[in-house]
């Protein structure tokens, strides 16, 4: 591995590319889907190289992909409110700040919690990145939420 | 899993070739007379040429050398091909590419900069590429340079054999270091 953990893009690429298109036919079907995959893996090459560490690399990269859904979604309807809130371009500070507060979660709440709160993902997103689907995702978050709760009230 | 169409990954791999966003473009030579070869570019030059590629390695050094966004796109590596198709059909003697050794440490950096010097169809020794930079006693030490030369065949470690005219060594094989002394007619 390189020194940082983080793989060559062309590894990224090569394990994430299939996946990333299923996600983007799904969300913004099969016509758009095409141009939004150059779209999406261009955006992560660009930022790829600020990356510190090669985990959840999955999750990231499906955000850029909900990111990419999102723009292009606003460029032919500028007027209309969207109903999926886009993440920041940089979300990783926020997913470093949260991921040691919740390492005693299980690990499906743990993932749902900071691809929430850290990644600014949509339920819908985070059903696909812990391959379940969005009420799934829903649950999850909140179960980890509340039993943070707890464990602060405890403590 | 779904496989991409052939189309949009060539499609994106093209694009980011031009994006500039790439650390090293690289591609893979499966068919040249001394088998496969890996070649990278990065923004500033040739940064690798590698015998008989193990990808998931070379791909480890290149992203710790340059940078981890580092991608296959063929067709940044087009002129660097086309050099190196005319080098082995024996129409061309001097490679016009600009290298990039910013990953090479400033001694072995001086001795490339040395065999850089060593004409087409000619040899040199250890000994006296040591001597040439100064440093008459270490030919071993050249040896090491030569064995870990990022851009063989480019900087020519394979004209270099030993006080005795022996082959040596080489790093892609004794084998292909004869092939190239031949081509060039170093060797009869």
């Amino acid at each position: 591995m390189a020194r940082t953990g983080v793989p060559p893009f062309e590894r990224f690429y090569e394990s994430h590319k299939s996946e990333v298109l299923v996600f983007l036919r799904r969300r913004a079907g099969r016509d758009r889907a095409d141009d939004l995959f150059q779209e999406t893996f261009l955006r992560a090459l660009r930022a790829y190289g600020r990356l510190e560490h090669g985990e959840h690399l999955r999750a990231w990269v499906l955000t850029i992909a909900t990111n990419a859904v999102v723009d292009a979604a606003r460029r032919e309807r500028p007027t209309t409110e969207l109903a999926v809130e886009p993440a920041g371009e940089d979300v990783r500070p926020a997913v470093e700040e949260l991921a040691p507060l919740t390492d005693g979660l299980p690990p499906k709440e743990r993932a749902a919690v900071v691809l929430r709160y850290g990644y600014d993902l949509d339920y819908d997103a985070i059903g696909a990145a812990l391959g379940s689907n969005e009420q799934a995702a829903r649950q999850a978050a909140s179960a980890g939420v509340r039993r943070l709760r707890k464990e602060k009230e405890q403590r | 899993m779904t496989p991409i169409p052939t189309v949009l990954d060539e499609r994106f791999r093209a694009a980011a070739a031009v994006s500039g966003d790439l650390d090293v473009a690289y591609d893979l030579l499966d068919d040249t007379p001394i088998g496969s070869l890996l070649v990278g570019v990065s923004e500033r030059g040739l940064c690798r040429v590698g015998f008989d590629p193990e990808p998931e390695l070379e791909l480890e050094r290149l992203a710790r050398d340059f940078g981890p966004r580092v991608l296959r796109t063929p067709k940044a590596l087009d002129l660097v091909r086309r050099e190196l198709d005319e080098y082995f059909a024996g129409r061309r003697q001097a490679f016009d590419l600009e290298l990039d050794l910013r990953a090479v440490p400033e001694f072995h950096r001086r001795v490339l900069d040395e065999l850089s010097r060593v004409e087409y169809g000619h040899t040199t020794t250890y000994g006296t590429l040591a001597a040439r930079v100064g440093s008459p006693r270490a030919a071993r030490a050249v040896g090491t340079v030569m064995n870990r030369n990022p851009l063989p065949i480019v900087l020519p470690c394979h004209r270099v054999v030993g006080a005795s005219g022996s082959l040596t060594g080489y790093g892609g094989g004794l084998d292909r270091k004869e092939w190239l002394l031949r081509l060039e007619g170093a060797l009869l």
